[in-house]
């Protein structure tokens, strides 16, 4: 194919620039609220989310990925033409990204997840035709968008009921926290396991059966509670905390199990929204490397290394400042809610990515929340906002794919000396 | 530049300005003591000094007031009821405002307090900071209530404050009934005028234990929902 060696330049650059902006600026709402409680500093913060994105990312994001790369386009027809899927590509990334860079400068409400999708749609409708697009599957990805926020509020409600039942609302929360919390810290770190064994570890080499599985969850979460129960032990109750707050003391073991969501939901992060930069990337390489349209080709591990790498760098570079930020402006949330809220959206994302469902963690987060919210968890939210978040679905959709249009238009005119469509 | 609109959905939650406004009314009504301590004494700087002190903060809790009511915009959603902080705020609001109009009134007619009731009139202003501090306690419990969820256990707790605070009004009743009766005795040796006001500031004195325990019981319907 002419110009390959381009075409893969230009998607390891878009790609990387792409992971990039995810980790200077989407990272940042996945670890503010561990540092907004104060369970993480910052210096931990980025040290958990570049340890636990990476890993998300490169262990667990093979599945949204193909989602991304072949989920949404019936590459049949563009047989023949298969350059034109690269453009479509090359554009969907480089608007995805401007938006992105834009919007996040701006501080608008838009989410990675849904300009790379709609700007795919947009340049395969205009591009080769509304026939190319797979309408069902589409849709599906839209209804998540919907449920995903509902389904990590419930989950967060019940979560966070749970905790007061147990916990905060008894004669002796202290004595009740240190029973417990382990158990939240054994679900986070079995279900994390749990759902990248099950969908996530095929590209490693590891096959594994359902039970094999499931035995390693178990005994992931085990690892994982014995070592917050060590954490929890270290902590010395300071009885002179409780006297302006009587939860001072409670909400420090509340403070370790976040570490954990913390943890759990950089992971999510990764496995879910690396997806947005390495899924058209892969799917350029397939087309380039095979020189048809290839839907079986299987994903490359050094392309996730690629995302993995950039959300990474987005955030040694840039992101770390925006999560000092963010984390300064919601100091109101403390521990006990924050894991709710973490444990509740990081679930969420895993099952989701587990599915191939590219959802927006943010958004997921934020059901989260509301979810502490309604269980009369958090001092005040601002429902202006939530529906401002809400309107931007309706924005962001038709923003990423015109500009995706245009790039696409733009890359065809510079390349494309094939037939006419 | 912003980074993130996710931080945004987190309002500015008005339990601690609630709690900071009631630390300055204590504070505020606090100042009777020793402002009566002047007054018995006559000292008649120590009377300025202390009354500047109570309309200053008297001041500085309706500042505090405006800066929560501005801070409450309609699309917040809270745990606790808009109308229930608000209606909250004003009768803390007004514990001070008793407390001002005592000590506006002892200073605007020069009066002095009879003898024979000093002791009396000491207890019952005694009893009534007592009054405003136990429902600041109560209120400095709102942010316990928010974090169990209003569970039952805290909320038996705040209730026994709240118990206490009503025994301690009561006490401000049967120490205002004494005082009456104490001036009635006095009566004939007194300027008819004098004897009017007297009554009245037995009267709005006993008002701020009043309101210290209107300001509990707007707290407990706030329970109750």
């Amino acid at each position: 194919m002419e110009f390959s060696l381009w075409y893969l330049g230009l998607a390891a650059v878009f790609g990387l620039f792409m992971a990039w902006g995810i980790g200077a600026n989407d990272v940042a709402n996945a670890m503010a609220t561990s540092v907004g409680s104060k369970a993480l500093t910052i210096k931990q913060a980025i040290l958990v989310a570049a340890v636990f994105e990476f890993a998300g990312a490169f262990l667990a994001g093979g599945q949204v990925t193909s989602t991304i790369r072949k989920g949404i386009i019936d590459a049949s027809t563009v047989e023949g033409n298969p350059e034109l899927l690269i453009f479509g590509m090359l554009a969907a990334l480089l608007s995805a990204a401007v938006w992105l860079l834009v919007a996040s400068r701006k501080g608008w409400p838009v989410s990675t997840t849904h300009s790379i999708v709609g700007a795919i749609v947009g340049f395969a409708v205009v591009g080769i035709g509304v026939d190319s697009v797979y309408w069902s599957k589409v849709s599906t990805i839209a209804a998540s968008w919907v449920v995903s926020p509902m389904l990590s509020g419930f989950l967060a409600f019940f979560i966070f009921m749970s905790v007061q039942k147990l916990i905060l609302a008894t004669k002796d929360p202290l004595k009740n926290a240190r029973k417990y919390v382990p158990v939240y810290i054994f679900a986070v770190g079995f279900i994390l396991a749990l759902v990248t064994m099950l969908k996530g570890l095929k590209h490693i080499g590891l096959d594994l059966s359902y039970l094999q599985s499931l035995m390693i969850a178990i005994v992931s979460g085990l690892m994982t509670m014995s070592i917050g129960i060590f954490a929890i032990k270290r902590i010395k109750i300071d009885p002179d905390l409780d006297s302006d707050f009587r939860f001072t003391n409670v909400e420090r073991i509340f403070g370790v199990l976040m570490v954990f969501t913390a943890c759990g939901m950089a992971f999510a992060h990764g496995s879910n929204d690396v997806a947005n930069a390495v899924g058209p990337v892969a799917a350029i390489v397939s087309i380039v490397k095979t020189g048809v349209v290839a839907q079986k080709s299987s994903l490359a591990t050094w392309i996730l290394l690629l995302g993995a790498v950039g959300i990474v760098l987005g955030l040694a570079t840039y992101g770390w400042r925006v999560i000092r930020t963010v984390g300064k402006n919601i100091t109101e949330l403390t521990p006990s809610r924050g894991f709710a809220a973490e444990l509740a959206a990081a679930s969420t994302v895993v099952i989701a990515s587990g599915t191939g469902l590219p959802i927006s963690t943010t958004h997921t987060l934020v059901g989260a929340v509301l979810g502490v919210g309604i269980a009369r968890g958090i001092g005040a939210l601002n429902l202006r906002v939530v529906r401002n978040i809400m309107l931007s679905w309706i924005i962001t959709l038709p923003a990423g794919g015109i500009l995706a249009i245009i790039f696409f238009f733009l890359l065809k005119g510079i390349f494309y000396n094939g037939p006419v469509v | 530049m912003s980074g993130s609109y996710f931080s945004a959905i987190f309002g500015k939650s008005p339990v601690r300005p609630l709690q900071e406004h009631m630390e300055k009314i204590l504070s505020c009504v606090s100042e009777l003591a020793p402002f009566t301590k002047a007054v018995l004494a006559g000292k008649q700087e120590a009377i300025a000094t202390h009354h500047r002190n109570i309309v200053t903060m008297e001041n500085e809790a309706d500042a505090l007031k405006k800066e929560l009511r501005l801070r409450l915009p309609s699309t917040l959603f809270m745990p606790i009821d808009r109308r229930d902080v608000l209606e909250v705020l004003t009768m803390q609001d007004m514990v001070a405002g008793s407390a001002r109009d005592v000590a506006g009134l002892i200073v605007g007619r020069e009066m002095k307090i009879p003898k024979s009731m000093a002791k009396t009139y000491k207890k019952l202003i005694k009893r009534c900071i007592d009054a405003s501090k136990q429902a600041y306690i109560a209120i400095s419990e709102l942010d316990e209530l928010i974090e169990t969820g209003f569970g039952r256990v805290e909320r038996k707790r705040v209730g026994r404050l709240l118990i206490k605070l009503d025994v301690i009004e009561q006490n401000t009743d049967d120490l205002q009934v004494q005082l009456r009766s104490e001036l009635f005795n006095l009566e004939a040796d007194l300027q008819p005028v004098d004897v009017m006001f007297l009554y009245k500031v037995i009267e709005s004195t006993g008002t701020i234990a009043d309101r210290a325990q209107r300001v509990g019981s707007r707290l407990q319907l706030m329970l109750a929902r």
